[in-house]
């Protein structure tokens, strides 16, 4: 009888102290205009924050936008939490400034990809389409 | 068998979830309605009878009146005076590509980590009137949820997005100074919908130019009415007018209270059965009509300009087997 409407939900979500949302806007305005709802929070979230944003919203993908260089200590206690509230279908990708030795210790912690400075839009499209879990 | 038992296990847990406020149930809940999955219409039903207590508001006005964060400000007055509060935050959906950017949250940001504030984001889904199709039953989650108020944010409303009066039984249009004169203030539409209306950015020059534009056309009001809309000056950004704004929202329950919430749920009680019925119809006549073939002849005659969509629709309804 019914007809499923789902779409893909991503909350974009800048952690941290940086105060430039540029790149977080851009990827954000992608993922809109492939057809996704994107939910954006604004600056200077606490990973409570954001956490708390992404089970209220339900969504299916986080993206976690840094510059500060404070990722190695935000991005684990964010999975973390996510963790706790059972949110393990949960798709968290990165981007921003993220040196490459850092990368494997954050994909341990559970970020699915880390995408560096100059990833063509069309790059991330496809990898939230194509690794979304729910 | 098995999988159906399984099934309303799980929709069960999730609404018992709803029951004891949890989130995440509330949560998966409102994404099973507005995704209009299978189980959609049994989580309603189970729901739908602990529903009636919340106070439901609905805040709509123009793109930019500062909607979100009066929002915010009025969910910290209601936290102050020990009110659970849920939020539901409507943003459009592009015609273009189906995307939405919700972005409402960004002026709520102190709200995100407090327990008794629940928010949702929602795309509006090309639904038109200002909210999403699930707008009104995510606001019945959160009412059977608990919470003792739900705000309903509209879309930036232009003159005729009005549908918020059917959801919402407090309706507040939130307005700007420098938006228009004493001729805009008469027009249909938002103008109509109001039990309050409130100028934001009351620290800006012609606040108070907007007040009496709004008051004087409100005077031009010959219907008779018990309730006349209040109109007051608000400062999101100073905080100023907030307290006076939350008391004219009780002021306006304590008025329905008195006998006009009968009838107010009587006429929501009736435009929910109309809209339920509209929907089950149609889907069901659709249906019947593409299994029996006829749904393809009639467009494709309607392709070829042998009949108009009015005539075909008349004649498959009258029963006809042919659109002729």
């Amino acid at each position: 009888m019914s007809t499923k409407e789902k779409k893909i939900r991503v909350l974009i979500a800048k952690p941290g102290l940086d105060s430039h949302d540029r790149g977080a806007k851009i990827v954000a305005r992608a993922l809109r205009d492939a057809g996704m709802e994107v939910i954006y929070t604004g600056l200077r979230q606490t990973p409570e924050q954001i956490v708390e944003t992404a089970l209220q919203e339900d969504v299916d993908v986080v993206g976690l936008s840094i510059l500060s260089g404070a990722h190695s200590t935000l991005f684990p206690r964010i999975m973390q939490l996510l963790k706790k509230k059972g949110m393990t279908d949960v798709m968290v990708f990165a981007g921003g400034i993220i040196p490459e030795e850092d990368v494997p210790a954050l994909k341990k912690a559970g970020i699915k990809e880390v995408f560096g400075p100059g990833t063509p839009t069309s790059t991330l499209v496809e990898y939230v389409k194509n690794n979304v879990l729910k | 068998m098995q999988v159906f038992l399984t099934e309303v296990t799980e929709v069960q847990r999730l609404v018992q979830g709803v029951f004891r406020g949890e989130k995440r149930a509330i949560a998966k809940t409102i994404s099973k309605i507005e995704n209009n999955e299978p189980e959609a219409q049994k989580i309603i039903s189970l729901i739908y009878p602990k529903t009636g207590k919340a106070h439901i508001i609905g805040i709509t006005g123009p793109p930019g009146a500062g909607k979100s964060t009066l929002v915010e400000k009025l969910a910290k007055e209601l936290r102050n005076r020990k009110k659970t509060v849920g939020i539901i935050a409507v943003d459009p959906t592009s015609p273009f590509t189906g995307g939405a950017f919700l972005g409402d949250r960004v002026r709520m940001q102190d709200l995100s980590t407090d327990d008794g504030v629940y928010i949702r984001s929602m795309a509006t889904r090309n639904h038109p009137g200002g909210l999403a199709r699930a707008t009104k039953d995510a606001a019945h989650v959160l009412d059977a949820a608990g919470k003792d108020v739900v705000i309903v944010e509209t879309v930036g409303a232009g003159q005729s997005e009005v549908e918020v009066v059917k959801v919402a039984q407090t309706v507040v249009v939130i307005l700007a100074p420098g938006l228009g004169d004493d001729i805009q203030a008469i027009k249909a539409g938002q103008m109509e919908i109001g039990d309050i209306f409130v100028v934001n950015k009351g620290d800006r020059e012609n606040a108070n130019k907007a007040v009496s534009d709004i008051e004087a056309a409100l005077e031009l009001n010959t219907e008779e009415r018990d309730w006349r809309p209040l109109v007051l000056k608000t400062s999101a950004l100073t905080g100023e007018g907030i307290g006076e704004f939350v008391e004219s929202i009780e002021r306006h329950r304590a008025y329905l209270k008195k006998g006009a919430l009968d009838v107010q749920r009587r006429a929501k009680a009736e435009i929910e059965l109309i809209e339920a019925l509209k929907q089950k119809i149609t889907q069901s006549i659709i249906q019947d009509l593409r299994e029996k073939g006829e749904w393809v002849r009639a467009t494709d005659r309607i392709l070829a300009r042998e009949i108009d969509p009015y005539t075909a629709a008349e004649n498959l309804l009258k029963g006809k087997t042919k659109t002729s």
